[in-house]
């Protein structure tokens, strides 16, 4: 028997955010703690916060579930919020999955959102609504795949780190869409924004709701990316390369061609997340506009563990979160900031939990823990 | 052997009967493993106690606990009958207990003088003048000449071997311990080493020397304590080892580490009384066609490591190829660029007559060229996937595991059960995460992934480093079967008996280029030895 890591110090546990070994019963009981825990805990450490501030955290709490679930508005609201989360977070689930950090997502976006918003209202009105939505989307796809591509081979070619590349590129990505809309796809308002998309160009609403199509099609999308990544070969190449570069190259897998294809797939779906908010829920993008969506996702794609199934309802919650939140923080007088402050300790909860949950895994319970026991043990 | 190892002398000089160390019911436990298991042992000044146990026994764990890095989590330790605490590697200095490692722990850019005075100069300013008199002193206690201002890397293996040692003495040691030093070491190696050791023991020094071989434990111990599973399970004394044969002490120790299946490994390199290759092939297939050439091959190495220079060699089918060299030699370049994982500089790659220097890794596999790495771990496997996963990732994409991108899990469970059951990996299942199996099992499971599918060339690194006995058998009997298929064989080794046990032929590897290519025979050891000190140590000693 051969003895791996004894001595090896806590500080350099690998944090296990990507499921690998999946299909294991007890795993299911961990991977709902995994995800709940950080969640109740942040709920809690908010709620000693208002209580701090002076408010009534059940009444705040109970006013986010008015506001973004119990009033049909704001239920629909929420629903239609999961679309961008969903797209991006499957995006960067594409490339986190191969331990590719792409931090880009706004300047992703953003470039998109004002393409799609500064073409889009000519396009709309010189052909079938349905043909021009197809070829928005396809254009947004293009755009967000593209500007993915130097941090990328920067990263295949040179090895160069895609966390700096992909995050300047984001700056990069954010001034130009601004430019653009200040510039060449300025509309005729006097305000700094794009042309706005006449209402019989925007996607349909579904029956009697406020909810557009484009749910349906992010959450197709997402299950058709769902099946990619976990049943195919390309899925599989992916996670290799996530769990060891090294592996990958020895294992005889293109590595420099998968990190840019892995990049652009992720690109692309941030892409589509653009094209699907202007075209059904915004219509125009004005100039500076800027959700940051990128940072808020990250942390609801690494308590899924980078799976799409546990998404979906970490996006609806976070849907109802944001919307609810917007009602909330109004009538208790605070900044909206303050649901900001909820996702993060979200994430902090969760790497302490992960962390907490690895020690747990290594301890064997059939050997003596202390001192005084292994001494009972030998005499 | 005889005459390169001459029998040790093992009568103490110091003429004390208080052990320089002794240890009592030392227990060390790791989750899932208890590395030591009340052992206890004494080191007598004057002698050398030879650990004797295979890979995982518990013998580095007890020495680190020696040297102050563990905690026992019970038991004492006595140095020089007085009880203490060796709380921290310092104060295992303090108490004269100097450790010389493994892997050598010189800087090859400094000097002898400048890498014995790092982290022992008291003061600011180097006092060279104090440290000269110090080298001078215990080189003359080892009796072998030093040259202070000679470069570390200009040095052969064994004279920087002796600098680790008189490393180890600085500060006025009591105790040396040696782990596992001899991996590459040559007869003519370690015929020296037995030589400084008999100046130290003269210095009345307690040496404890760690090995897995049986010969040096033959060859240098005066006591010798066998380490198995954690537990001392017996011990020869200096009237044992001086009254028997070597051969008769030889069959006492395999019967001790092994009882009565003690047959079934004794034959293996690890366990023989002396260097003499049993099995020397030196079998004649230059008529059989050469599958894998290597026409002046230049690739540059890893960060920090060697490169490959100019190295140009051929494998005929059938033929087991050694590399025998230092580690660090360029032997992972080597690898790699015969592999596709490293891209030739200059020079050709030729399979079966047809170029392949261009082709990537995957081309070349189907091919049926095919690399065991020795970063088993970190490279051949991905530690939380299933054993079945593992065992197919080298064929992604491809029928029958995956079908039209889609990945057919029965499919892949099918042939990791076969190859499980074919290449006997012991694992609970085939779900079970490869990482959490034992490093021979999961050798077992890389060579079931290279060597199925039709393999025509296998490049083996460091095959059997690390593993325990029975694996290391196994793993060379797959070699030696695989040869006898016509497969054509490149094993890469530090492990000069392995190289001797297996090879047809030898390749020696110094700097990054092909020193020598002899044949394997009955005095391949000694000349190997010759080549390994590379040309320009070589020169230097002329």
């Amino acid at each position: 028997m051969t003895q791996q890591t004894p001595g090896v110090s806590p500080g350099t546990e690998p944090l296990d955010l990507v499921e690998s070994n999946p299909g294991r019963a007890e795993a299911w009981v961990g991977r709902l703690a995994f995800t709940l825990g950080p969640i109740l805990l942040a709920f809690i450490t908010c709620g000693i916060l208002l209580a701090i501030l002076g408010r009534d955290p059940i009444a705040f709490y109970r006013d986010i579930l008015t506001g973004g679930v119990l009033r049909a508005s704001g239920l629909q609201d929420s629903i239609t919020r999961m679309v961008p989360i969903l797209l991006i977070g499957a995006g960067l689930i594409v490339a986190f999955r191969a331990s590719l950090w792409n931090l880009g997502a706004d300047g992703q976006y953003l470039l998109a959102v004002a393409f799609v918003a500064g073409v889009g209202p000519s396009v709309v009105t010189a052909m079938p609504p349905v043909l021009g939505w197809i070829v928005l989307a396809l254009g947004a796809v293009a755009i967000g795949a593209a500007w993915t591509i130097i941090p990328g081979v920067l990263k295949a070619r040179y090895g160069l780190n895609e966390i700096v590349t992909t995050l300047m590129m984001s700056f990069i990505g954010v001034g130009i869409a601004n430019l653009l809309v200040k510039g060449p796809f300025k509309g005729d308002q006097m305000v700094p924004q794009t042309g706005v998309i006449p209402a019989d160009g925007m996607l349909w609403d579904l029956a009697g709701t406020t909810i557009h199509v484009g749910v349906i099609v992010a959450l197709v999308v997402v299950l058709i990316v769902h099946v990619v990544l976990t049943r195919t070969s390309f899925g599989t190449r992916l996670d290799v390369l996530g769990a060891n570069p090294r592996a990958a190259v020895h294992l005889g897998i293109d590595v420099p061609r998968l990190i840019v294809v892995a990049f652009m797939v992720s690109g692309g779906l941030i892409g589509l997340a653009a094209a699907t908010d202007i075209l059904g829920t915004f219509g125009y993008m004005r100039a500076d506009w800027n959700p940051a969506y990128g940072l808020k996702v990250v942390p609801l794609v690494f308590l899924a563990r980078l799976n799409i199934l546990s998404l979906i309802p970490l996006a609806a919650f976070f849907g109802v979160l944001s919307i609810g939140g917007d009602y909330a923080t109004r009538l208790a007088h605070l900044p909206n900031d303050f649901i900001l402050l909820f996702v993060g300790l979200m994430l902090l909860f969760m790497i302490v939990t992960q962390y907490i949950s690895a020690r747990r895994a290594r301890r064997d319970p059939t050997l003596p823990r202390r001192r005084s026991a292994a001494r009972e043990a030998t005499a | 052997m005889a005459e390169i190892l001459p029998a040790a002398p093992g009568m103490s000089t110091a003429g004390t009967t208080v052990p320089a160390v002794e240890l009592s019911a030392i227990t060390k436990a790791f989750p899932g493993v208890i590395a030591n298991d009340r052992i206890s042992l004494q080191a007598m000044h004057g002698e050398v106690l030879c650990l004797l146990g295979e890979n995982g026994a518990g013998k580095s764990t007890l020495m680190s606990i020696l040297s102050g890095l563990y905690q026992p989590d019970s038991g004492t330790i006595a140095v020089d009958g007085r009880e203490v605490a060796i709380t921290s590697p310092r104060t295992g200095r303090e108490l004269g207990i100097g450790m010389v490692y493994q892997h050598l722990s010189l800087i090859p850019t400094l000097t002898v003088l400048e890498n014995l005075m790092l982290g022992s100069n008291p003061g600011v300013v180097l006092d060279e003048t104090a440290a000269l008199a110090r080298l001078t002193e215990l080189s003359e206690t080892l009796g072998v000449h030093v040259d202070p201002t000679a470069r570390i890397g200009s040095l052969a293996l064994g004279q920087q071997q002796h600098i680790e040692i008189i490393k180890a003495l600085w500060k006025g040691s009591k105790v040396l311990i040696l782990d596992e030093p001899t991996s590459m070491l040559t007869p003519q190696g370690i015929a020296e080493l037995q030589k400084v050791l008999l100046g130290l023991k003269t210095a009345g020094l307690a040496i404890i020397f760690i090995t897995h071989k049986l010969h040096e434990a033959i060859a240098i111990g005066d006591r010798v304590s066998i380490l198995k599973q954690g537990r001392v399970v017996g011990s020869l004394g200096p009237e044992d080892l001086r009254g028997m044969t070597a051969a008769d002490v030889q069959a006492r120790i395999v019967h001790i580490m092994f009882g009565d299946d003690g047959g079934q490994v004794a034959g293996i390199a690890e366990l023989r009384e002396g260097f003499d290759p049993v099995r020397a092939r030196r079998a004649d297939r230059s008529g059989t066609p050469v599958i894998l050439e290597l026409s002046a091959i230049t690739a540059p190495g890893a960060r920090g490591q060697h490169g490959i220079t100019d190295a140009s060699f051929a494998v005929r089918e059938g033929e087991i190829l050694g590399i025998a060299g230092v580690d660090g030699n360029g032997q992972r370049a080597l690898a790699e660029v015969i592999a596709g994982q490293r891209k030739a500089t200059a020079g050709e790659i030729r399979f079966a007559g047809e170029p392949i220097t261009t082709l990537s890794v995957s081309q070349r596999q189907r091919l049926g060229l095919r690399y065991v790495t020795d970063d088993r771990l970190h490279e051949g496997v991905l530690g939380r996937y299933p054993v079945s996963i593992n065992l197919v990732l080298k064929r992604i994409g491809d029928a029958p595991f995956w079908r039209r991108g889609a990945i057919d899990r029965t499919a892949i469970n099918a042939t990791a059960r076969e190859l499980i059951r074919e290449f006997d990996i012991r694992t609970p299942s085939t779900d079970t995460s490869i990482g959490k199996l034992s490093g021979g099992n999961i050798q077992k499971a890389l060579l079931a992934r290279e060597l199925s599918f039709d393999p025509r060339v296998v490049v083996f690194n460091k095959p059997t480093h690390g593993l325990d006995v029975r694996t290391i058998n196994m793993v060379r009997e797959r070699i030696r079967a695989l040869a006898a298929r016509g497969v054509g064989v490149i094993v890469i080794s530090t492990d000069l008996d392995e190289l001797i046990d297996l090879s047809d032929r030898v390749a020696v590897l110094f700097e990054g280029r092909i020193a020598g290519i002899l044949d394997n025979g009955p005095d391949a050891a000694t000349r190997i030895g010759e080549l390994l000190v590379g040309v320009e140590s070589a020169a230097a000693a002329a």
